[in-house]
């Protein structure tokens, strides 16, 4: 069961990057008609459709395998989230017909999912405060609520990449390098990871954490900076010495891999840079210049108008009746708590900047931008930094 | 107060941008093509009376500008209160004064003196929810009573003004205007529109009551926020915590004394390879096995007290129920809910020790001493009898090298024991701790020898009563009921008039419009009725130089 549970998953990855390409396909076809009626998109959609199902029936298998639902670490989580993010991409595509949102959603849901794969995906048992209907409850709900939002900001990118002007530099087109390059830098992190993944690369180190006590730490990555008063040990002998040795408050494992994930990003982008000779938004420009920049707005706030709810039960409503259950309390200003909250103030900004300031067109997209870095921010850096120097550190 | 009287007759309140009934602009529009609609043009107190300080106040909480820049800057120091964990999070006993400067260095102090530890307790973070509270309810009265009011009394008749500064706006030549008519009310009310007709005017309108949705979202917001503040009104909330031992029966604090519990046992449980589903074994790999904790519970009997609480008394109690608390199922009665959030595991109760020959190693019987209740003197019959001089239930030497406790909790025992014997009838006196024994009047022939120590769990609960949360979920879910009403519908109307022998047609809705197109495309598909057409993008592509196709 576990075994064609990944099987499943596998291919809904592979599907959704075919159907990356066709939804390509549709778009340098020039002899489409009307948008979403040609054969690329038809097929596209298709695959789409059967890959969200593979990924369904990895997750019902794999929920039968572990006895509860799985989203109970943080693989399973953001894997969900990519499937909700395909779920909401196929519902929005139906409404409007969009095709070229699938060249972009779809590539977004796929570093999602290689992004999980990185992390530990072994079926892990419930610890006691796991244990509820609730906990499941709030957090598929909140995913959903996420993944609708995440379309807006694919929406808000397709309007950006045509609207910007390209022919000279500006803050505008700076920025919209930075949103490119956290998004290669996360395939970097990807890349990285399997590459000494797969070569079995680990060290071992004994270290002093900020309590005096001595402990051993695991790098699967190359040491670039080292834990506080750290030491490769014997069978570690022949790996890396680190350059730098890091404070005790610091995980250094981790502030390792970010590091990595930079020197990679770094290198992808200036690859891609010199091979294409001109920003990367600039090179995707001709895929969405028969964008209706209309349309792409409206997606971008409809996709924020149904989010919105939905994010407000799972991440808020949701969230604090299981904290009373299982914590005692319904709000504890939590960190995770504190950014979903956060996400939730900036939403109703949003919504209320667009419909008293008019903040339509590219104000609104570059805050649909904004809004999803809030929360990937709450999905990777509150888990793995914030949370990290705290005794509770989630699941 | 003033009134301005449109040329239709209706008597609008002064400050009214377009007529309630008609909508004719009774203010200069000016050049402006299409019509602010989003309140109906109706007249705001803060838009309308600026005199006094009171108008000023309003019309300042009543701006979206205001409102939106109290959301941004929570958002902001919601944000810097997530940089250092919060006061609440760092170890109990740790000085927040040295911690935060040990852990975090420079920051961490600037942090601790900026006050930012205890960020959302602290006055101006409250200040800033209680603003965008009075924020919330001003805007929201600002505009509700007007849009009401303007809703209910718009007229179906439009002045062509009006018409043609809509958004969605088209003129048709029709040779049978009556049959145009007709079968446009038949589909408008097939789409279920509620259509109204005066003069052969149409009005069609569907989805009105979205209009409410934020006002029903604001006022449920506005009852999570009393809800909240009520927290702080005493008695409204209790916050207990509650260890109990194995076997003992307590008093619930928090219950005046109404309440007690006994607790049964104390059970932890891990998961363990081999017992549990075969797919957890790659996880129990690898954090260990037996390390990952599968359950806190503590079975426990609920007692209420029958009669009059009587100082000094034993209370008379009478049995309630039987319960495992567990994590994520509390006990909960009368209001009041007990949660298993810690537990200390093995904690010394009774030590046994053997009145022992030193030299022959012959017992003469067996001293039981209950830690938390230790009797004087325990007769072993036969002439042997052992005396409890002193107990230190946690021992240690104090500041001038004499033994005391640091508690009362059994940490580390120690005793002073006077041993009778037939054959020293005056006793021997020795000092016994863990691993050590200390003879100090010389030899003794008997000893105090170790021989059993009986442990217990102790549970951590918490007691809550909380009689907020009611308030806390009406609000959550007239927010949720206002949210949905205003983002999953919207209000669509639609004018059909006739205006000098040719049918105008204008379309307008608060959301969606690219919803309202298509439905307009599909009410006048085959009609020969000229789709409106989209003026904003017009004007938009007019202005980025595009070609307009114009209609109009
Ligand atoms: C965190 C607090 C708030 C939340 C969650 C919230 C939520 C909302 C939502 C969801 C809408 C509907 C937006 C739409 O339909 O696109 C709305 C509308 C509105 N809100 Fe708020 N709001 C908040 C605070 C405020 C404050 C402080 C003000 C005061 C200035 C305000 C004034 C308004 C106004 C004027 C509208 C528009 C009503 C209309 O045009 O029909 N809101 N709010």
């Amino acid at each position: 069961m576990v075994q064609l549970s990944s099987t499943l998953l596998y291919t809904a990855f592979i599907l959704y990057l075919i159907g990356t390409f066709f939804f390509g396909g549709s778009i340098r076809d020039r002899r489409k008609e009307r948008e979403g009626k040609d054969r690329w998109s038809q097929l596209g959609i298709a695959v789409t459709i059967i890959g969200f199902l593979a990924q369904l029936g990895y997750f019902i298998t794999r929920w039968i395998a572990a006895g509860h639902a799985p989203v109970s670490n943080l693989f399973e989580f953001t894997t969900f989230f990519g499937m909700m993010l395909v779920a909401a991409f196929i519902i929005i595509y139906f409404i409007y017909r969009l095709s070229v949102l699938g060249l972009f959603a779809l590539p977004v849901a796929l570093l999602i999912i290689a992004y999980a794969s990185m992390f530990p995906r072994e079926i892990s048992p419930l610890i006691p405060a796991l244990q509820s209907d609730w906990l499941h409850i709030h957090v598929t709900t909140a995913a959903a609520g996420e993944a609708i939002l995440a379309i807006s900001f694919v929406a808000g990118l397709i309007y950006l990449i045509r609207v910007v002007d390209q022919s000279k530099p500006s803050k505008r087109t700076l920025w919209l390098e930075v949103v490119m390059f956290c998004l290669i830098t996360t395939l970097g992190f990807v890349v990285v990871s399997t590459a000494f993944g797969l070569s079995g690369y680990e060290a071992k180190f004994t270290w002093v954490d900020k309590n005096k006590q001595k402990d051993e730490m695991i790098y699967e990555l190359p040491a670039l900076v080292g834990p506080h008063e750290g030491k490769l040990t014997k069978d570690s002998a022949d790996r890396m010495e680190p350059f730098l040795e890091m404070p005790a408050i610091i995980n250094a494992k981790k502030l390792n891999t970010v590091l990595w994930s930079l020197m990679a990003g770094t290198v992808l982008y200036i690859a891609l840079r010199l091979l294409l000779r001109k920003r990367i938004a600039a090179a995707l420009q001709p895929w969405v210049k028969n964008v209706n920049l209309d349309l792409a707005d409206e997606i971008s706030y409809r996709a924020v108008a149904i989010g919105f709810p939905v994010f407000t039960l799972g991440a808020l409503i949701f969230a604090m009746i299981w904290a009373q259950i299982a914590w005692t309390r319904f709000w504890g200003w939590d960190p995770k708590e504190v950014w979903a909250l956060i996400t939730w103030l900036f939403y109703a900004a949003f919504l209320h900047l667009r419909l008293s300031k008019g903040w339509h067109g590219e104000k609104s997209a570059w805050l649909a931008v904004i809004g999803f870095a809030i929360i990937m921010f709450n999905l990777v850096a509150v888990n793995l930094v914030i949370a990290g120097l705290h005794s509770y550190a989630g699941t | 107060m003033e009134q301005v009287k449109c040329e239709c007759g209706h008597v609008n309140p002064h400050g009214t941008a377009f007529c309630e009934s008609c909508g004719k602009p009774l203010q200069d529009v000016g050049e402006k093509r299409l019509l602010d609609m989003r309140y109906e043009g109706s007249a705001r107190r803060s838009q309308t009376y600026k005199r006094t300080i009171i108008d000023q106040i309003w019309a300042f909480f009543s701006s979206v500008k205001v409102g939106v820049a109290l959301i941004v800057i929570t958002l902001i120091a919601s944000a810097i209160g997530t940089i250092f964990p919060q006061q609440m999070y760092i170890p109990p006993n740790a000085d927040p004064a040295e911690y935060y400067e040990k852990q975090y260095g420079l920051a961490g102090k600037l942090y601790y003196e900026l006050g930012f530890n205890n960020l959302y307790g602290s006055w101006w973070y409250i200040l800033l929810i209680a603003l965008i509270g009075v924020s919330l309810v001003i805007c929201s009265l600002d505009r509700v009573v007007p849009l009401y009011r303007a809703l209910k009394r718009q007229g179906v008749k439009r002045h062509p003004h009006f018409l043609e500064r809509q958004r969605l706006f088209g003129v048709s030549r029709v040779n049978d205007p009556d049959d145009a008519i007709a079968t446009l009310k038949e589909r408008l009310a097939k789409q279920r529109y509620h259509v109204r007709e005066e003069d052969g005017h149409l009005l069609a309108e569907k989805g009105r009551f979205s209009r409410w949705g934020p006002y029903v979202n604001h006022i449920g917001l506005i009852i999570f926020l009393i809800g909240a503040m009520l927290r702080s009104v005493p008695g409204m909330y209790i916050d207990r915590a509650m260890w109990i031992p194995e076997g003992e029966t307590k008093e619930i604090p928090g219950t005046n004394g109404r309440y007690f519990l006994k607790s049964e046992q104390f059970i932890f449980e891990t998961y363990q390879k081999g017992k549990e589903n075969e797919a957890f074994n790659a996880a129990i790999d690898r954090v260990g096995n037996g390390m990952i904790a599968k359950n806190y519970q503590t079975n426990v009997v609920l007692y209420k007290r029958v009669g009059p609480v009587i100082a000094g008394a034993e209370p008379k109690l009478k049995k309630v129920k039987e319960y495992a608390i567990r994590v994520n199922e509390p006990l909960k009665f009368d209001g009041y809910a007990l949660y298993q959030v810690d537990f200390r595991l093995g904690e010394p109760k009774a030590m046994s020790f053997q009145l022992t020959d030193k030299r022959s190693g012959a017992s003469f019987g067996t001293v039981h001493i209950d830690l938390y209740n230790p009797k004087e003197e325990y007769d072993l019959g036969r002439g042997y009898r052992v005396k409890l001089l002193s107990y230190f239930p946690d021992f240690e030497f104090d500041e001038d090298g004499n033994p005391s406790t640091k508690s009362r909790v059994p940490n580390n025992p120690a005793f002073v024991f006077k041993m009778y014997a037939p054959d020293r009838p005056k006793g021997e006196t020795s000092f016994v701790a863990i691993q050590q024994t200390i003879e100090p009047f010389g030899d003794n022939k008997y000893k105090m020898a170790f021989a059993g120590l009986e442990t217990r769990n102790v549970s951590g609960l918490t007691v809550r009563r909380d009689f907020t949360l009611w308030i806390l979920g009406i609000g959550g879910a007239i927010f949720m009921i206002g949210l949905i009403q205003g983002m999953y519908w919207n209000h669509r109307r639609v004018w059909v008039q006739r205006v000098n022998g040719e049918l105008w047609i204008a379309a307008h809705t608060n959301k969606n419009w690219f919803g309202l197109k298509n439905e307009l495309r599909r009410l006048l598909d085959g009609t020969g009725l000229t789709m409106p057409a989209d003026r904003l993008e017009e004007g938009k592509k007019a202005r980025q130089g595009g070609q307009a196709h114009g209609t109009a």
